[in-house]
C-alpha cells in the first residue's frame, strides 16, 4: 500500500514538473519526449491537461516527424471527453491534413460529430463498433456520459426515460440503479409523465430554467463602486 | 510596418517573388550617401542619445517617411557600412538603422532570400541586445510596436515563401539549405517569449494593479532615467505571441498569451492604432474559432466604431492601408459571426449601417445554409483569415511543390464544418421566434422532420450556442432561448436589462464634479 502511495507520489511530481515546463519554456523540442509520457500518464491516472496536450501537438507541428500517431489518438479521445469544451477542434486545427486521413482519426471524427449534432444513438453504435480504439483510455465511457447529461441539462427540465436511456446507453435495470444514484446523490427526481412513461427531472439550472438566470447585466464590478467612495465617506 | 502589398494580394496566393528583384535599381550604389540622409541619421542619432522621444518620433514617423518617398521609391536606402561613420559607428543605432532598412525593403520592394536570412540575422541582435540589459534609451512606441508586428510579420512572410518550392533557383535552394536556422519558429517563439519574461511584464501589470507600479499611466515611458525599450518589447511581445499563435491554429494558447491585459479597459496596447487593431482582430478571431460568438461580436464592434470616429486622424500615417484593410477583415468577421448567431443588441448603429451596407445580401445568403451559403462563408472566411503558416523546415528533395496552402486549407475546412454542423439550427431559430410554446411533435411536423431527429436538433442547438469559455464555464450565446418539459418547448426570448448601475455611478461623479465646482464659487 505505502508503495503505491509513493508511486502515485512520484507520478504526481513528475506531472508537476511536466506543467511548471510548459508555463515555462514551451517552445523546446528537449520536452517532446516528457510530454508523450504525460500523455500516458493523463491515460492511466485520469486526469487530463489541454495546455501540455496543445504544446505536443505544436511540438508535432514544427517537426512532423516526431510525431506519434498512437499519442495523437489517446489525446484526441481525451479531448472528446472533455466536451463541451472544444478540446477535440482545437486539437484537430493543430494536426495536418494528411494525418487526418488516417482510419483511426476518421473514426474519431465520425464520433465528435455525433456527440457534436447530439446524436447519441448512433454515437453509441459507433462508439461500440471501435471498442478497441477507445478501450485505451479508462473513463471514457462515464465522460460521454457525463456530457450527454449536461446537453439534457441545457434542454430539458423534464426529460422522458428513454430519450435519457438512448444519450448515456444505459437501459433497463441498471438504469433504474444508476437514477437511483443520481435522486439520492445529484437532486434528480423522478415523475410519472403522460403515458405511464417515467419523467427524470433534472436539477435546476439557469438553462432549463431562465427565471433562475442572474442578471448579470446589471451587476455592477466592486472596482466601480469604489469610485464612488470618497463621494460617499 | 507590416507592407500593405502583401495584404492587398486578390487571390490567396501570395505573389511569387522575382529572384533578383534589385535588377531595376541601376544606379543604386549602396554606398553613396546622399546629404538629406546624412543629416537624418545625425539628427535621429542625437535625439536618441538626448533621448528626446518626441523628436525621435517625428523622425521615424514623418523624415523617414518623406525621405523614402522622395528618394527611395524603388531602390534602398544607404547601406548601414556607408552611414556607420556619420553615428560613430554606434553598434546599437547601426541595428535599429539596419531593422528600418529592411523594413523598407519588405514594404517597397521585393527582399531577397538573403536579405530575408540577413534581416533574421539583425533582428537576433537587436534582440540580443534588448535581453542582455544594456539599451539605455527611450524609444517612441510607435517604433517598439512597429518592431513586434514587423518581426512577426516577416517570419509569416518566410514560412510562404519557403513553402513554395517549386519555382526556386539552385541558389535559393541552396541558403534555404544552408540557412535553416533562419526565421526557425523555435527561434521567433523563443525570442518572443524571452522577451516577455526578462521585461517581467506580468509582474509590472500584476503589481499596477495593485497600485505599487506606474505604467499604463505613463503609457509605458520611464520617467526616471530609465529605459522602456525592452518593458514595451515584453509587452508587445504578448500580442506578437498572440499573432503567432494564430498563424499556427493554436487558438487557446494565443488567447492564454494575451490573458494579462484587460482588454475590456483602455490600456498600453490602445495607445498605438496598430497595436490596438491587431490585437482585437486576433482576440476576435480567436474566440470566433472557439465558437465563443458573443464575445467576438462584442469586441468586433468596439474597435470598429473606434475605427469609425478616429480613423481620419491616420490618413496621413504610413499604416492608414493597413487599417482600412484590417476594419475590412474584421466586418467580414462580424458578418460571419452574427449569421452563426443572430444578436439584435451588441451592434451599434453606425456599426450596424456600414454592415449592412458592404454585407447584408451575403448575411441573408449565409443564412440559409445552402451550397450558395457555403460558398459565401468559404469567400468572407479565406478574405478575413490571417494567413495561416506552416511552421515546419522544408523538405528539399524532388519533388519539389508549393505547400503554402496546405495550413490555410485546414483552418478552412475545419471552420466550415462547423458551420455544416450549425446547418439546421437556423431553421429551429425562426420557428422559435413565432411561439411561446409547441410540441415537438408539431415542431417537428412544420420542420418536416421525425420527433427524434427534432430533439437531437434542439439539443444541438443549445449545445452549440452555450459556449465554454477558458474557466470551463458555460456562457450562452443565446438570443432566443427555450427549455423543454417532457414534450412542450417554452420558448425564453432573452430580455436585454438597462444598465442602471453603471448610469447612476456616471452621474454620481459627474454632479460632485459639478458641485464641487460651485462650492469654488464665492459670492460677495
Amino acid at each position: 500500500m505505502v508503495r503505491e502511495r509513493e508511486s502515485q507520489q512520484q507520478q504526481q511530481q513528475v506531472s508537476y514538473t511536466v506543467e511548471q515546463l510548459v508555463a515555462v519554456n514551451p517552445y523546446n523540442p528537449d520536452i517532446l519526449t516528457d510530454l508523450e509520457n504525460h500523455v500516458n500518464e493523463q491515460v492511466s491516472s485520469q486526469t487530463y491537461s489541454l495546455d501540455a496536450n496543445l504544446c505536443l501537438l505544436r511540438l508535432y507541428q514544427f517537426e512532423p516527424e516526431r510525431m506519434s500517431i498512437p499519442i495523437v489518438v489517446r489525446i484526441l479521445i481525451k479531448a472528446l471527453m472533455a466536451m463541451p469544451a472544444p478540446d477535440f477542434s482545437l486539437c484537430l486545427f493543430l494536426i495536418p491534413e494528411q494525418v487526418q486521413m488516417e482510419e483511426q482519426f476518421k473514426t474519431l471524427i465520425v464520433l465528435s460529430h455525433y456527440l457534436e449534432t447530439a446524436r447519441f444513438h448512433q454515437f453509441w453504435d459507433e462508439a461500440v463498433k471501435n471498442r478497441s480504439i477507445l478501450e485505451v483510455v479508462p473513463g471514457f465511457e462515464q465522460a460521454i456520459q457525463a456530457y450527454a447529461i449536461h446537453v439534457l441539462s441545457l434542454t430539458y427540465q423534464k426529460v422522458p426515460r428513454p430519450i435519457l436511456a438512448e444519450a448515456i446507453n444505459i437501459e433497463g435495470l441498471s438504469l433504474d440503479k444508476f437514477l437511483e444514484y443520481q435522486v439520492a446523490n445529484s437532486g434528480w427526481a423522478l415523475e410519472k409523465g403522460h403515458g405511464r412513461s417515467q419523467l427524470i427531472v433534472l436539477p435546476r439550472n439557469e438553462f432549463n430554467h431562465p427565471e433562475l438566470k442572474k442578471n448579470a447585466v446589471d451587476s455592477v464590478p466592486l472596482e466601480h463602486v469604489t469610485r464612488i467612495f470618497p463621494i460617499l465617506s | 510596418m507590416a507592407s500593405s502589398y502583401d495584404y492587398d494580394e486578390p487571390s490567396y496566393d501570395s505573389r511569387s517573388y522575382p529572384p533578383s528583384s534589385q535588377a531595376s535599381d541601376v544606379g543604386y550604389d549602396p554606398n553613396f550617401v546622399p546629404d538629406s540622409v546624412k543629416t537624418f541619421v545625425v539628427h535621429l542619432y542625437r535625439h536618441i542619445r538626448e533621448k528626446n522621444v518626441y523628436e525621435i518620433h517625428q523622425m521615424y514617423e514623418g523624415s523617414f517617411q518623406r525621405l523614402s518617398d522622395r528618394m527611395f521609391r524603388e531602390s534602398p536606402w544607404p547601406s548601414v557600412e556607408a552611414v556607420a561613420p556619420y553615428v560613430d559607428n554606434d553598434h546599437v543605432f547601426c541595428l535599429l538603422y539596419r531593422e528600418m532598412w529592411f523594413r523598407h525593403v519588405y514594404a517597397r520592394l521585393s527582399p531577397t532570400g538573403r536579405q530575408r536570412i540577413e534581416s533574421w540575422d539583425n533582428y537576433c541582435s537587436l534582440f540580443g541586445v534588448v535581453l542582455h540589459g544594456v539599451v539605455n534609451m527611450q524609444l517612441p512606441n510607435q517604433w517598439l510596436w512597429d518592431m513586434v508586428d514587423e518581426f512577426v510579420y516577416q517570419f509569416q512572410s518566410y514560412c510562404q515563401y519557403r513553402a513554395k518550392l517549386k519555382n526556386k533557383t539552385e541558389e535559393e535552394l541552396q541558403l534555404l539549405r544552408q540557412y535553416g536556422q533562419a526565421w526557425n519558429v523555435y527561434g521567433v517563439l523563443n525570442y518572443l517569449q524571452a522577451l516577455v519574461e526578462k521585461s517581467m511584464i506580468h509582474q509590472i501589470l500584476e503589481r499596477e494593479k495593485e497600485g505599487l507600479e506606474q505604467f499604463t499611466a505613463t503609457d509605458g515611458y520611464d520617467y526616471e532615467g530609465g529605459s522602456n525599450v525592452l518593458k514595451m518589447l515584453g509587452y508587445y511581445s504578448m500580442i506578437g505571441l498572440l499573432r503567432v499563435h494564430c498563424l499556427l491554429g493554436d487558438y487557446h494558447t494565443g488567447l492564454k498569451c494575451l490573458a494579462p491585459i484587460d482588454i475590456s479597459q483602455q490600456g498600453v496596447y490602445t495607445i498605438v492604432i496598430g497595436s490596438h487593431i491587431s490585437t482585437i482582430y486576433h482576440y476576435g478571431f480567436a474566440n470566433m474559432m472557439l465558437r465563443r460568438y458573443v464575445e467576438a461580436i462584442r469586441e468586433f464592434n468596439k474597435i470598429l466604431l473606434y475605427i469609425l470616429k478616429y480613423k481620419q486622424y491616420h490618413q496621413k500615417s504610413p499604416q492608414y492601408d493597413q487599417i482600412l484593410k484590417k476594419n475590412e477583415q474584421m466586418y467580414a468577421l462580424l458578418a460571419i459571426c452574427l449569421s452563426l448567431c443572430p444578436q439584435t443588441k451588441l451592434v451599434e448603429e453606425n456599426v450596424s449601417t456600414q454592415l449592412k451596407d458592404k454585407y447584408s445580401e451575403k448575411m441573408l445568403k449565409m443564412q440559409r445554409y445552402d451550397d450558395e451559403a457555403y460558398a459565401v462563408y468559404d469567400e468572407l472566411f479565406s478574405y478575413a483569415c490571417p494567413k495561416f503558416i506552416t511552421p515546419s523546415a522544408p523538405i528539399l528533395e524532388e519533388p519539389l511543390t508549393n505547400y503554402n496552402q496546405d495550413a490555410y486549407r485546414l483552418q478552412l475546412k475545419l471552420f466550415l464544418y462547423e458551420v455544416k454542423q450549425q446547418q439546421l439550427l437556423a431553421g429551429v431559430r425562426s420557428f422559435l421566434k413565432l411561439y411561446s410554446t409547441i410540441s415537438i411533435g408539431k415542431l417537428a411536423t412544420y420542420m418536416e422532420v421525425d420527433e427524434p431527429t427534432l430533439r437531437t436538433i434542439l439539443m444541438t442547438y443549445k449545445h452549440k450556442m452555450h459556449a465554454v469559455d477558458s474557466d470551463g464555464k458555460i456562457i450562452p450565446n443565446v438570443d432566443v432561448d427555450f427549455y423543454i418539459d417532457e414534450d412542450i418547448i417554452y420558448v425564453v426570448e432573452s430580455k436585454s436589462t438597462k444598465r442602471y448601475g453603471d448610469y447612476f455611478l456616471r452621474q454620481i461623479l459627474k454632479f460632485e464634479e459639478m458641485i464641487s465646482e460651485l462650492d469654488r464659487v464665492k459670492l460677495d
